[in-house]
């Protein structure tokens, strides 16, 4: 009769095994390799754009477009809503989703002609945890070395950027911290954040 | 000088430091004195708007023939402070590179004003006595913001007073050094400030609250320059199932 009676540790185990079935494996598809392709190729578009001398409106929804393609843009948007996130609807996150990557391609786009001239030295890729790290130095005119990390994932089933590690700086959980801030200061009401970040 | 005994000073030190609150566990940001930082912000923040950003709107319409050499005088007036917290810190590579860069550059570098050392490779190894503190293992402490200095913490701000009280400066440079170190070092905030106009400009003045800006940059910044591991609570990964994404895809 034991045997049949669920104990309260049984079902916790249960429930801790299928919780465990039920989230998403890293495939370890992604290879170091895959990673710095990426950096490459992101960093080549972005600075096609910079050369193409068009106006800045142009050239933020081109680095928009770069995002949307290059970026795990749900894990980015659902990371910087954090908590706020859970009493939103499904059409308030993907508005919130669409309406992020146009205020960082607007907040980070402008600061790209920084890097005009400068050039991108690899110094390492490594596996942390279930992504791939592609540390880099931005070498720049008249400046000193920026140390830039490059965290890249295959969460959506194929490589994507979701977190930028600028001299030690986490940009993903700054931008929480920001998002966080700029919804405080609307009371709260998603739909006001949205408007104003797009 | 401020002239307390050296055997009290090396006391206070002590008290200083062993004096760091502990963060509470799981907590990004260890910050006991958030309500009095904030206050200090804000007035670190108009001290920025009156003086620092506008004398770096000057310093950055000056050639750089005119600005470097005010940046490396006091880059090399700094150097001896460096050399001893090197020898402090076991690291003698380092404390070696600053000592000759010192002599070069004191040198044939015009007391300064030039910087032949680093055209041969013999660049800057940045330092602090908050570092010797990190080497010795005493912890960061609570974020601090300082009067007129801005984002520190417990640790780096005794590092800060130790510095300015035990620099070897005197002992060793030329008197000119000693006379207008302390002023080239004002004007190289301002040449920062210009330099790095738009980083601060947007962090104090487009953020919705610069104060968590500044410490989130301030503290990861300076683990990094510290080669210290960032504190778990800040790690982030897509496969952890932290954060969930359903109506999100």
């Amino acid at each position: 009769m034991t045997e049949l009676t669920f104990t309260r540790r049984r079902v916790m185990t249960l429930g801790g095994a299928s919780l465990v079935a039920l989230l998403p494996l890293p495939s370890f598809a992604l290879t170091n390799a895959q990673a710095e392709n990426l950096v490459n190729s992101a960093i080549g578009e972005i600075n096609g754009v910079i050369a193409s001398g068009a106006s800045l409106n142009s050239m933020i929804r081109s680095f928009k477009g770069i995002f949307d393609r290059y970026a795990d843009t749900s894990y980015l948007a659902a990371y910087a809503l954090g908590n706020d996130g859970r009493s939103a609807t499904n059409a308030q996150k993907r508005a919130f989703a669409d309406a992020f990557g146009f205020y960082l391609a607007n907040k980070y786009g402008r600061r790209f002609n920084e890097f005009a001239g400068g050039r991108i030295q690899f110094e390492g890729t490594r596996a942390v945890n279930s992504y791939i790290e592609v540390r880099t130095t931005a070498v720049l005119r008249n400046q000193s070395p920026v140390r830039i990390d490059f965290h890249v994932t295959d969460r959506p089933g194929r490589p994507v950027f979701f977190n930028l590690i600028i001299e030690g700086i986490n940009m993903l959980l700054a931008e929480r911290a920001e998002i966080g801030a700029m919804l405080d200061a609307r009371g709260g009401n998603i739909d006001a954040l949205i408007r104003d970040l797009t | 000088m401020f002239p307390i005994p050296f055997r009290f000073r090396a006391l206070l030190l002590v008290t200083l430091v062993s004096a760091c609150t502990a963060p509470d566990p799981g907590a990004v940001f260890n910050d006991p004195y958030e309500e009095n930082n904030r206050v200090i912000h804000a007035f670190n923040k108009s001290l920025d708007s009156a003086f620092l950003r506008p004398s770096g709107g000057v310093t950055a319409s000056l050639p750089d023939g005119v600005t470097d050499p005010i940046v490396n005088f006091a880059d090399n007036a700094g150097l001896p402070g460096a050399v001893a917290n090197g020898v402090l810190q076991a690291n003698l590579e380092g404390a070696a590179i600053n000592t000759l860069r010192f002599v070069l550059n004191t040198t044939l570098g015009v007391g300064g004003l030039l910087d032949p050392a680093s055209s041969i490779g013999l660049t800057e190894q940045d330092t602090d006595f908050g570092e010797t503190l990190a080497v010795w293992g005493f912890d960061e402490g609570a974020y601090l913001e300082i009067p007129v200095y801005g984002p520190s913490t417990e640790r780096d701000a005794a590092g800060r007073l130790v510095d300015l009280f035990l620099d070897p400066l005197g002992a060793v440079g030329l008197p000119a050094q000693v006379k207008y170190g302390p002023l080239a070092r004002v004007a190289t905030l301002a040449v920062r400030r210009g330099d790095y106009k738009d980083t601060i400009d947007g962090l104090l003045y487009d953020s919705a609250d610069s104060y968590s800006q500044a410490r989130l940059v301030y503290l990861q910044n300076r683990r990094f320059e510290l080669g210290e591991a960032p504190p778990a609570a800040t790690e982030i990964d897509p496969f952890s199932g932290d954060v969930s994404l359903e109506g999100f895809e």
